[in-house]
């Protein structure tokens, strides 16, 4: 059955009539041709298809594109500023975080979002209960778990997140580990 | 996939009579099992219901609605990361706040829904495989993790792959557990389900909610069709509490066994106490016989562990490949034991 | 002796020349190639481990809406060779195995695709299929060789006297499981069959044998074959081969003409059709003397292969050639089932046979109360005891004398189980590591000067492992020029062949030939040429081969952690120190160290295909369940590497990474554990439930 909608891809309106069965992630692929979000599983297991909803890391694969009307929805393609990377993307780079690159769009969107839920004081698997997280290697790497790497490059993902993460005061959370 | 018309109605009554009116119509929340379950084949509904915006996004303060001061009123749509975060769930019921962290990943978590998390189903590799047969998904068909049924077995008869199945209370018609770690976490705490069905709203406790497979192991929980979980509600809590996930990878993966617990321990003796187990049975487990066991006795590791495998002298292994499940039943019995160790460690300041 | 580039930017470590596409993900991989208009195709497979399909009925699935055609093995078009059972897609009506591809839907939009192979219905005369190994099978056969062209067998001396004579001996069962490649990247595909020309843009580890394959099987000449693959989203073995989902999808291109197909493998169907690794079954004995000497080696693997088409893992092979002993056997023996075929995965033969050999040595070095690390280095040889050639260059012994110093081994209490930090058994463990040099014989580079800049053009692969960077370090050392000026061109056979990335081959190969390519440019037009000057020179074979055995060597050092309650293993530090020539590319090189140590990690602790034999498939076929190591099981990794001078390997000096870091690594951390629990864990993976209690 094919509805209609408009989805709001890094800041640009793209009207679709589309399929309810579409997910956000084919609809990013297959309709409007920004295949920055990769399919790895198809099935919420490995977060290639990692994309920002109202700046927040989401799986594309298992959203339905009919939902999303409405939705501010940032790939890493549309991550960068004024044609520049984004600071998570030099950092990806500098660090060599990735070999294939298949999984690093959605790495990197998945580091975005997760950097601004540490911002917002939010807790991991692996923080002490009752205490605030310094964001070290630990807690970047269970932060970071949802997003699979078959090249192993998460010795090079965890310190460039370090680097990416803004300073805070009295902290040195861009020291290694 | 087969083709669905979509719906996003206007509130919950609407809702509500929209599905229980289409036996082929279902519930859509965060989306995060039905849209795996639709790519499958193993749902194949006709209509999709989207109630995210529908039902509360709020956790609000229990005081004023009958729950008592510290207990909190969780809106069915509020989402797992939000429920894990909140200061007062993390202050109030720490058991809650881990549980939910050690499930799936932080993207999954900013997309699960409170209501849709304790809907979601298991994780049985028989069930996800439309190729294989299945009780739970097609009644009557057979348990592939148990045994085959009338298919020629030349080399190999018996039990399946059943890493991730049952030691507690299944049956000869499914071994399969359920997959949640927030709905162990919320068993611990007595939390209670509110529930929308097209009669009214009920309340339904938390342990109450999911069944054990018996001879109906297609229905999940006590639930019927056009019923909409709305909201949870967690009553004050006394004690110090804690969620423990053992699983094969050191995050994002299922739990082989998990144990939420809650200790409050007085003058030297356990006051109360209450166990739940997950990874080991169809629904969240409540140790209720190791918790009478143990209330006002001392809470010493040996009484612990004593308790621990008085509740799991009922607990059976399926011999299955790779070595099947019943390394689970010791592994239940030392995790539980090490949970409580520490968490009297932590109620007495004794280093451990 | 080959003459040596003069380092110049060959050794440092400039960033990827693809990473702002890689990180923005607006690097075209096989599927995302912008075409106007495309199709989708979804296979349809077996639900029978063997039998043969009595009916198709595809009415269904042609009523839909969108659907452009159903292909079936009754109606598809028939292909010109079939010598290669797994390439002949819909050719009969036979199921082999469990998950074959038996038909295919190409329409309109994915979903309906994917709908109408769902809708396909097909009844099956269903046979008893066989699909579990054991090495008390009584069919076990001895292939005519195994993978690399390596006799199947080897014997010198008498390995039953020694082991009569011995002090020590250790004789141990290891087996490893069944792996799945798992690139992140499924096997896909867009193709399309367009005035005379089938055009392939395709996930795939070298565009020339895919052209040469596909040109086979569909009877083309392979002009009329055009292979295109810029990206590839990891492959690690499993796209090294043609696989019956390509030919599929040129299949579905050719049934629907001029439009362009798009084909992408869901993560379960390549768990059926996109290859594996063996389990293997190892038999270990170790005979030696009081001091370490080792005096017999045997290593006897049985591991299976498909019924259809036989790949023969050389799992014992590298045992040949590791340490010396006077008395030495391997051999090799294969259960033919009715399963889908093995094929490579990274470092095939080396990674599960180093598993088996030096965890038997862990054991060894017990038995007798001595060091693992010095029982290594008392049977370090100068010598291949394979071949009698003195090595190229071997620095095993340094590695293991580095990482030891690096790792803190000296603090290291040999007792088992002798070091507890609060709920957790701490151990530490050690095992080598070696990989052959391998040139493959066939590649050919054009270097050309053209708008001021030199462009260097080779029909290669760039994996992840690093091509695009490493290839124009070579180019400008080869023409005495400055990195920025040199333009590399890979991925389509519109450029020169080149041999597929395998064996850890590609710089060797590829690198020679551009070398050679570069040499001839400066020996023809000198220092400052014209525009449009151009040549075109082809790898040559590497005469010093007759004189030295190549192998790369380094060593493992693990610490594992083990939860005393619960069994749960941690690996909160790795180590390895390799010797592999000359680095090109230090940035790149620690990464596809650290890829392979990860992997074997993953290997240890992790990765099991649950195979069910009442079925005939992996059950646990997908990421959720077949279970690769995430990002917070992996701690500290530090890898390190000898500046080696090796003159005789190749003009660059270097010998290949991208697998010598999965080599060993299992048997680090289970050695490790053993260390740290007292618990020999013989079987991979080392799952919590071995510790238990």
């Amino acid at each position: 059955m094919e509805t209609e909608l408009t989805l709001r891809i890094d800041g640009q309106d793209h009207h679709l009539t589309i399929d309810t069965r579409t997910t956000l992630l084919d609809a990013l692929r297959e309709r409007i041709g920004n295949t920055s979000a990769k399919k790895g599983c198809d099935h919420g297991q490995c977060g290639a298809c990692t994309v920002l909803t109202d700046g927040r890391r989401t799986l594309s694969c298992l959203t339905l594109a009919v939902t999303q009307g409405g939705a501010e929805i940032t790939t890493a393609e549309g991550l960068g500023q004024d044609g520049g990377l984004h600071p998570v993307q030099q950092a990806f780079i500098d660090h060599d975080a990735f070999q294939c690159g298949y999984c690093t769009p959605g790495q990197v969107c998945s580091a975005v979002g997760m950097l601004a839920e540490y911002a917002d004081g939010w807790p991991s698997a692996v923080t002490e209960p009752g205490t605030t997280a310094e964001l070290d290697h630990d807690e970047i790497a269970e932060r970071m778990s949802g997003n699979l790497c078959r090249c192993g490059a998460y010795a090079n993902i965890v310190p460039a997140v370090q680097a990416a993460a803004p300073r805070r005061e009295g902290t040195n959370a861009g020291g290694a580990r | 996939m087969k083709p669905f018309a979509y719906q996003a109605p206007g509130d919950v009554v609407d809702a509500v009579r929209s599905v229980a009116e289409d036996p082929a119509a279902v519930y859509l929340g965060g989306g995060t099992n039905l849209v795996d379950h639709l790519k499958l084949g193993i749902v194949s509904p006709d209509l999709l219901v989207d109630v995210t915006s529908l039902t509360s996004a709020e956790i609000t303060d229990g005081d004023g609605g009958g729950l008592g001061v510290g207990g909190l009123s969780v809106g069915a749509a509020v989402r797992n990361s939000d429920l894990a975060a909140d200061p007062r769930v993390r202050e109030r019921f720490r058991v809650l706040s881990q549980a939910l962290l050690a499930g799936a990943s932080g993207q999954l978590r900013n997309m699960a829904t409170t209501g849709g998390n304790l809907l979601q189903r298991t994780r049985c590799v028989y069930f996800q495989n439309v190729s294989t047969p299945c009780n739970k998904r097609e009644p009557g068909s057979g348990c592939s993790a148990l045994a085959v049924p009338g298919r020629p077995a030349p080399t190999h008869d018996g039990a399946g792959w059943t890493r991730n199945h049952a030691i507690l209370g299944a049956s000869e018609h499914c071994v399969a557990t359920h997959p949640s770690d927030m709905a162990v976490g919320m068993a611990v705490l007595d939390a209670r389900v509110r529930v929308l069905g097209p009669d009214g709203e009920r309340v339904i406790p938390l342990t109450e909610l999911h069944r054990l497979p018996g001879d109906a192991p297609e229905r999940d929980t006590v639930l019927e069709h056009g019923d909409l979980i709305t909201g949870v509600e967690l009553p004050p809590m006394r004690g110090r509490s804690a969620y423990r996930k053992v699983r094969d990878r050191a995050s994002y993966a299922f739990a082989l066994v998990s144990v939420a617990a809650v200790l409050d321990v007085a003058d030297g003796v356990v006051r109360d106490v209450r166990v739940a187990l997950g990874g080991v049975a169809h629904k969240p487990w409540r140790a209720t016989r190791a918790e009478e066991q143990l209330r006002g006795a001392a809470p010493t590791p040996a009484n612990f562990r004593a308790a621990i495998e008085a509740e799991l002298t009922d607990a059976r292994g399926v011999d299955g490949l790779d070595g099947g499940n019943a390394f689970k039943i010791p592994l239940a019995a030392a995790t539980v034991t090490a949970v409580l160790r520490d968490l009297a460690a932590s109620e007495t300041g004794d280093p451990r | 002796m080959t003459e040596m580039l003069e380092h110049q930017a060959i050794g440092r470590g400039p960033a990827r020349r693809d990473g702002v596409r890689k990180v923005t993900g607006t690097a075209p991989y096989a599927y995302e190639h912008p075409v106007e208009n495309p199709a989708f195709c979804h296979p349809v497979q077996s639900t029978v481990g063997r039998g043969r399909i009595t009916a198709i009925d595809t009415s269904a699935a042609l009523a839909l809406d969108g659907v452009l055609a159903v292909l079936t093995p009754d109606d598809a078009e028939r292909l010109a060779n079939t010598d290669d059972a797994e390439l002949a897609v819909l050719q009969t009506h036979e199921v082999a195995f469990r998950g074959q591809i038996i038909g295919a839907a190409v329409a309109e939009t994915s979903e309906v695709a994917r709908q109408a192979a769902d809708l396909v219905a097909v009844t099956y005369d269903q046979a008893p299929h066989d699909v579990v190994l054991s090495d008390s099978r009584d069919d076990l056969y001895r292939p005519d060789a195994v993978n690399g062209g390596f006799p199947t067998d080897s014997n010198e001396g008498d390995i039953e006297a020694a082991l009569a004579a011995a002090e020590v001996t250790v004789t141990q069962t290891y087996t490893t499981a069944m792996y799945h490649q798992n690139p992140l990247e499924p096997h896909t595909t867009t193709a399309r069959s367009e005035d005379g020309v089938l055009t392939l843009w395709d996930s795939t580890q070298g565009v020339h044998p895919v052209r040469k394959a596909v040109a086979k099987v569909l009877g083309l000449e392979p002009d009329a074959v055009h292979v295109v693959c810029p990206y590839v989203g990891g492959a690690f073995g499993s796209k090294g081969q043609l696989k019956a989902n390509t030919v599929l999808a040129a299949m579905a291109a050719r049934a629907v003409p001029g439009r362009s197909v798009r084909l992408a493998l869901t993560r379960q169907q390549m768990f059926d059709v996109a290859g594996y690794r063996t389990p293997t079954i190892q038999h270990v004995t170790l005979a030696a003397n009081r001091d370490g000497t080792l005096t017999g080696i045997a290593h006897d693997v049985v591991e299976q292969t498909a019924r259809i088409k036989e790949f023969a893992e050389q799992t014992a092979v590298s045992t040949r050639s590791l340490y010396a002993a006077p008395n030495r056997r391997t051999s090799h023996r294969l259960a033919a089932l009715d399963v889908g075929v093995p094929s490579w995965m990274r470092a095939p033969g080396e990674c599960p046979g180093m598993f088996g050999t030096e965890v038997a040595m862990d054991e060894l070095a017990q038995e007798l109360g001595m060091d693992p690390v010095e029982l290594r280095v008392v049977n370090d040889t100068e010598i291949d005891p394979d071949s009698g050639k003195p090595f190229s260059s071997r620095n095993l012994v340094a590695c293991l004398r580095e990482g030891a110093q690096r790792f803190g081994w000296a603090d290291r209490d040999p007792a088992p189980r002798s070091r507890r930090e609060g709920n957790q058994l701490v151990g530490t463990g050690v095992a080598s590591s070696v990989y052959p040099v391998y040139r493959m014989p066939k590649s050919t580079a054009t270097v050309r000067f053209s708008g001021g800049r030199y462009v260097a053009e080779i029909g290669a692969a760039d994996l992840g492992t690093g091509t695009w960077t490493s290839l124009a370090q070579i180019a400008a050392d080869a023409l005495g020029a400055d990195l920025a000026s040199v333009e590399v061109r890979i991925g389509d056979t519109r450029y020169p062949e080149a041999s597929v990335a395998g064996g850890s081959s590609g710089m060797t190969t590829w690198g020679s030939a551009v070398v050679e390519a570069a040499r001839a440019f400066r020996a023809k037009f000198g220092a400052d040429p014209s525009d449009g000057d151009e040549v075109e020179a082809a790898v040559q074979a590497n005469p010093a081969t007759d004189d030295y055995a190549m192998f790369a060597f380094g060593a493992h050092f693990v610490e594992a952690r083990v939860d005393a309650d619960t069994g749960e293993v941690r690996v909160p530090r790795m180590l390895g120190v390799f010797a592999a020539g000359k680095i090109i590319n230090a940035r790149l090189a620690r990464s596809q160290f650290l890829g392979g140590m990860t992997m074997g990690l993953s290997m240890a602790l992790h990765e099991t295909s649950v195979m069910d034999p009442r079925f005939g498939h992996v059950v646990n076929h997908d990421l959720a369940e077949y279970h690769i190591t995430a990002n917070a099981d992996v701690g500290e990794i530090d890898v390190g590497w000898l500046d080696e001078h090796d003159p005789h390997v190749n003009a660059m000096g270097s010998k290949g990474i991208g697998e010598i870091g999965i080599v060993g690594a299992a048997a680090a951390v289970s050695n490790a554990v053993h260390h740290a629990t007292g618990v020999r864990v013989r079987e991979l993976p080392i799952t919590l439930d071995k510790l238990l209690g």
